[in-house]
Order: structure tokens, then C-alpha cells, then sequence
């Protein structure tokens, strides 16, 4: 029993990590620039498309960097011309409308070039086929994304909560007046961070792929998921988005070992629970 | 799309109008998912339907037959149902084809008999689609007919526990309910029984619970798409291959596109179909190679052209046998008992069921000349819808 629950617990890790990497990026969007951004999901599958191209050609590091900087070649017209009018100002349904669109397109291009297909990323021989834990096998590639979540989660901390880039983007975005008066260049700021998140939602794309196939309804199929990770972690929050994706991997999981027939019951029933209980999500600020 | 539904729109009025009026045209209907994750099945609509028309021409006697597409996009009954009364009423189509999915064929099946408008589905596989209106023939494959077969090669393979896992939905229970049914009588038992959302992508968990359960074989059923993909991967790297566990399906899971996605690491799983695009059989050969010509990719190819050209052959003699004419009941009797060899064997259309009847091939997943196929290895020869038969 104690090993079924720590494999259960296993399973739970990974999923809920692959779940916080992609969607961390949009939880910062939201946080930090209040971009409620539904092609969140759309960047995320350009990353898988990108890097399934390239490990024809390259190998496996190799194609997550080409994929993360492909996909904010991709996004950065999208971001000059239409997201830096809504950074921060505009109003929700302008957003949605905007954002969605953006994600039908991406979609209906995809299908037209790529076809309705899943495309595959094959992973080297190190991270794929199963790994002996003594008391069960888990795929290789499980632990890799397990690992990958916990260094982003990480290396977003730093870069948030002790760097210079990270002091300003806090200064932006709790008064964007005053800290333009004071020197900052904000537009600046928020563009790179739309990139740092578009490049967070590529990764997640790519390394998630066993998770969250690769196809063209990708951009909206596991959106709900994703902003629902958001909003139970709060906006803008890493370790809520850390804490969100652990919950609803555990739940999701037990639930798919203990009574898979009853689908996603689980994941939607912590769901209701945490926000009932924290409506501003497990660490959100209050807007 | 709008831009194409116009342009089969204005082509439509424009032969309307300038074609003779004892030059008479008969439209047929094809409802299937042209856009969309399943937009590779509708597209083998569109193939098959295409092959059989360069091979045998647009004309039955004097009658020319026109063929009008619409896109059932996902499991949409209401969507389906409003598809075909559009044919119906606006198009005045005489026959209507196609049908990808269970729920949609369900909802069209009401409408028939008003319109005295015979069906023909060519993929939609739960057994009462056909009890539904007597104006419905069937040239795919029922998830009975492909499952009790696997279940008599489980049993052959000496499994003794077996854990099914199947897609919550028709096609997955009653694939559910063959193999029990079939597996059970022959004395062996299910340990575990998992009906998986038909969303569901990550399938640790699940290949656990039948690791823990003691099964040596799963069979398994899921639709064709994204998902079986997952299934199989997590089948292998949940290591159940290296310690044994066989893996049995029905074709659905090991589709020819999909396979070099599977990979190597895919040979040897089993499953039984009714047809294998790797089927070595001269009508084969020349369907695979009519295919290419109407525009093809032949690594796309896949059960539903073969449904598609049969259903075309069925749409013909019926046209045929009632000289052009709204004849409902005399296109049914046509075609009910009619024999033929398809490419995927030698079939027929029980006169009973007015269902396909067919062989069902054993296959396994090889690796030949460098390519990935289905290599049938067992046939079930004529194979009645076991569904329809047991009542």
C-alpha cells in the first residue's frame, strides 16, 4: 500500500511539474503584465512542432533551444504588433478576444502546413524506455521532467527575487508611472518578460509532449487546464504555481488509479475546493 | 471553409443549371470529419471515394453522380443532424455517407425513413447503429466483429489474466463487453476492467493499476488519434513490455500513420482488424495504387478508404438498380446479400443485419524493409457482426 501510494505520488510529480513549467509563463503574463493570454497553450505547441522539425536534424538539447528560441522568433511580431497594446491597460474582453484569436489562427495554420496528425518527438535513448526504481518502473523521461520543473522553479525564483531585471520588473509592475519617472524603460521590461514566458511555455511544449501530445487542437485542448493551474496558484506566484501543479497532478493521478472511470471528477473537484477556499488561489496577492 | 462550401456551392447551381434535363444528376451526401483532430479519416472518405469514381467514372447508366462533402468535425450529433437535413432538404441529395462517429450516426439515423434516404456508414462501428432504420447499411466494421476474434487469440496465446482497458464511450463497452463475454466463455478471467475518459492523454497511472493487478495480457480499444499513441508509449515505458505483459488490440490502436510514431519500440504488439493497408491481395495492390493517383499520401492511408470505396461500390448499384429513381426499399434489396472481393478479402452485405460481413486478420506490428506495418498473420475468414448475431 505504502508503495502504492509513492508511486502514485511518483507519477503525480511528474505530471503536475510538466503542468507548472507550461504554465507558468502564463501565470506571470497574468501576474505581472495582467494579460489574461489564451494563445498560452498555441506558443506551447508551436515549441513541440519546432522541436519535432528540428531532431530530424539535431539532437535532443540542441532542438529544446532551438524549439524555446524558434517560438519567441515566432511570438516577437505577434508581441511588437498586437500584445503590447494590452499590456496592463486594456480590459479583459478585449484581451479574450485578442488572445483567443491569436490561438485560432495559430491552430488553423498548424492544421493547413502540418496536418491533423500527432508529431512525434523522439526522445534520445537515455531519457526514453523505463527506468528500476526496486519497487516499480517509471519512465525515463518522467524523472528528466520532474527535474526540469524543480531547476525552472528555480531559476525563475532568482531571476525574480534576487536580480536586478527581477527589482524592476516588480517596480513596473506595482506602479508603471513611477517607475518609468525613475528611469525604467517598462516596455522594454514587459517585452522581454512576454518572451521569458512564450520561451517557458516552448520548454513545457517540448519536454511535456509525452504528456500532452503534439497536434494541432493542442492550444485549446489543455488551455483550461492550464489557466486553471493559474488560478488556483495564483497570478504571478511561483511557489503557488509549484504548489497548484502538485495538488491537481496528485489529484488527477489518484484519481485515474483508483477510479479512472470517473474521469476528471478529481482534478475539477480540488478544483472547486481550493478555490472556495482561497479565492485568490493557494498564494495569490489580492488585486 | 465558407470560401469552399461556396465554391461546392456555386459549382452545385452551375451543373444544375447547365446540365440537359434527361441528363439527370444524382447527389450523395458525405458527412465526415474533413477538418479537425480526425481530419485524416474524413479525408480517407474523400480518397476512397475519389479512387472508386476514376476507376469505374462519374456515371451510372445515364445518371451522373455528384458527391457533396460536409464536415462532421468531432462527435457532434447535433451538428450531424443539421448537416443532413441541410442535404436533405436543400441539396435534395438521394443518398447520404460517411458518418465517422457512433453519436453521429445515431442522429442521423431518425431522419432516413422521413426522407426515404438510405444511409450507408462507413466507419461508426457500435452494433445498433444499423437496428436504427432500416434504410442503413454498413461497409466498415462493428467493434464486435474485430473483438471476438481477439478474444479467441487470447485465449489461443494461453493468456490466463487479462486486464481490459477500453475508451468510455459506445465502441469501448461493447468492445469491453465482446471480450468478456467471448474471453469468459472460453474459461479465462478479466482481473481488471478500466473504462478510460475519452480525453485522457497521460496513461501511467492506469499502466500501473494493471501492473498491480497481475494481468499478462491487456487488450485494449481506443479511436484512432492522438490518444492511442500515449496508450502505447506508456505501455513500454511503464515497463509492462519488458516484463511480459502482452499487449493485444484491435486495429484502431496501431493504425498505419501512427505507426512510425510508436516506433520500434512498437513491434510485435498484436491486434486484429478487418483490413491492413500491408493486405497482399492483387485488388489491394490496385486500390492502393488508385488511391495515390486521386491524391493519397501513402503513409496516410488508412480503414476508412477501404469503408469509403465499398460504400461508393453500394451507392452505385443502388443507383443502378433504381434507374436514378427515390427508391429506398428497392436499393436496400440490391444491395442486401450482394458479394464482392474488396481489397481488404472477400465480402458481403448480411441480408439480415445489412451489415458488412468479413474477414477479420490477426496482424502484428513488424519491421520490414525498414518500415513499420501490419503483417497478418491469422485470418477469421467471414466474420458476421457478433453484436448483431448474438441476439
Amino acid at each position: 500500500m505504502a508503495w502504492t501510494g509513492l508511486s502514485i505520488g511518483l507519477d503525480a510529480l511528474s505530471y503536475g511539474m510538466v503542468l507548472f513549467i507550461i504554465s507558468i509563463g502564463l501565470s506571470i503574463m497574468m501576474g505581472l503584465m495582467r494579460v489574461v493570454n489564451l494563445a498560452h497553450g498555441a506558443f506551447a505547441m508551436i515549441g513541440g512542432y519546432l522541436a519535432s522539425f528540428a531532431l530530424k536534424n539535431a539532437g535532443y538539447p540542441l532542438a529544446i533551444v532551438l524549439a524555446v528560441l524558434g517560438t519567441i522568433a515566432i511570438a516577437f511580431p505577434l508581441e511588437f504588433l498586437l500584445y503590447r497594446r494590452i499590456y496592463r491597460k486594456s480590459d479583459e474582453l478585449t484581451q479574450i478576444l485578442l488572445t483567443i484569436g491569436i490561438a485560432f489562427v495559430i491552430i488553423g495554420v498548424a492544421n493547413y502546413i502540418l496536418g491533423p496528425t500527432t508529431k512525434s518527438i523522439p526522445l534520445p535513448p537515455l531519457l526514453s524506455g523505463p527506468v528500476d526504481l526496486g519497487f516499480r518502473m517509471i519512465p525515463a523521461h518522467r524523472i528528466f521532467v520532474t527535474i526540469c520543473g524543480v531547476c525552472t522553479a528555480g531559476l525563475l525564483w532568482l531571476l525574480i527575487d534576487r536580480t536586478e531585471f527581477g527589482i524592476r520588473l516588480r517596480a513596473a509592475v506595482d506602479n508603471g508611472d513611477m517607475a518609468e519617472s525613475l528611469g525604467i524603460k517598462t516596455q522594454i521590461l514587459f517585452s522581454a518578460t512576454f518572451a521569458l514566458a512564450v520561451g517557458l511555455a516552448a520548454f513545457g511544449g517540448v519536454v511535456g509532449a509525452e504528456l500532452l501530445p503534439v497536434e494541432p487542437f493542442y492550444a485549446l485542448r489543455y488551455m483550461v487546464t492550464f489557466l486553471v493551474v493559474v488560478s488556483v496558484g495564483g497570478a504571478g506566484s511561483i511557489p503557488g504555481a509549484v504548489a497548484a501543479s502538485i495538488l491537481l497532478g496528485l489529484a488527477d493521478t489518484t484519481g485515474k488509479y483508483l477510479a479512472p472511470e470517473y474521469g476528471e471528477f478529481f482534478f475539477y473537484l480540488a478544483v472547486i475546493l481550493v478555490v472556495f477556499l482561497f479565492p485568490n488561489g493557494l498564494l495569490g496577492r489580492r488585486h | 471553409m465558407s470560401l469552399r462550401f461556396g465554391l461546392v456551392g456555386a459549382v452545385a447551381i452551375a451543373t444544375a443549371w447547365m446540365s440537359p434535363a434527361q441528363c439527370d444528376t444524382i447527389k450523395v451526401g458525405i458527412i465526415g470529419t474533413m477538418s479537425g483532430p480526425y481530419a485524416l479519416f474524413g479525408q480517407n472518405f474523400k480518397y476512397g471515394i475519389d479512387a472508386w469514381v476514376a476507376k469505374h467514372g462519374s456515371k451510372v447508366g445515364d445518371h451522373q453522380i455528384e458527391f457533396v462533402y460536409r464536415d462532421e468535425e468531432s462527435p457532434n450529433p447535433a451538428k450531424s443532424k443539421s448537416l443532413a437535413q441541410e442535404l436533405i432538404v436543400k441539396e435534395k441529395v438521394q443518398y447520404i455517407a460517411g458518418l465517422y462517429f457512433t453519436p453521429d450516426a445515431l442522429a442521423v439515423a431518425p431522419l432516413l425513413e422521413e426522407a426515404k434516404v438510405p444511409m450507408i456508414v462507413m466507419n461508426a462501428a457500435t452494433s445498433a447503429i444499423v437496428e436504427k432504420s432500416p434504410y442503413i447499411v454498413r461497409t466498415s466494421f462493428t467493434m464486435w466483429q474485430n473483438t471476438v476474434p481477439a478474444a479467441k487469440v487470447a485465449k489461443a496465446r494461453a493468456a490466463k489474466k487479462v486486464a481490459i482497458a477500453v475508451s468510455d464511450y459506445g465502441p469501448g463497452i461493447d468492445a469491453e463487453s465482446a471480450f468478456k463475454k467471448t474471453f469468459e466463455a472460453d474459461g479465462g478471467t478479466i482481473v481488471q476492467s478500466i473504462r478510460m475518459p475519452l480525453n485522457t492523454t497521460d496513461f501511467g497511472p492506469i499502466m500501473q493499476r494493471i501492473k498491480d493487478s497481475g494481468a499478462d495480457m491487456i487488450f485494449t480499444f481506443l479511436p484512432a488519434g492522438p490518444p492511442t499513441l500515449g496508450f502505447v508509449k506508456a505501455y513500454i515505458d511503464n515497463g509492462l513490455k519488458a516484463s511480459g505483459v502482452k499487449l493485444l488490440s484491435t486495429g484502431d490502436v496501431v493504425t498505419e500513420p501512427d505507426l512510425p510514431t510508436i516506433g520500434d519500440s512498437g513491434v510485435g504488439i498484436l491486434s486484429t482488424y478487418h483490413y491492413a493497408v500491408s493486405h497482399e491481395s492483387s485488388e489491394n495492390k490496385a486500390f492502393l495504387a488508385d488511391l495515390i493517383k486521386a491524391g493519397a499520401k501513402a503513409d496516410d492511408i488508412t480503414m476508412a478508404s477501404v469503408a469509403a470505396y465499398d460504400g461508393a461500390r453500394l451507392i452505385y448499384k443502388m443507383v443502378e438498380a433504381t434507374n436514378g429513381q427515390k427508391d429506398p426499399d428497392k436499393a436496400l434489396a440490391a444491395v442486401k446479400g450482394m458479394k464482392w472481393v474488396s481489397p481488404r478479402g472477400p465480402v458481403s452485405i448480411d441480408p439480415d443485419t445489412r451489415h458488412i460481413r468479413q474477414n477479420v486478420y490477426l496482424r502484428e506490428v513488424v519491421k520490414q524493409d525498414g518500415k513499420l506495418l501490419n503483417k497478418e498473420l491469422q485470418t477469421f475468414d467471414a466474420q458476421p457482426d457478433w453484436g448483431l448475431a448474438k441476439n
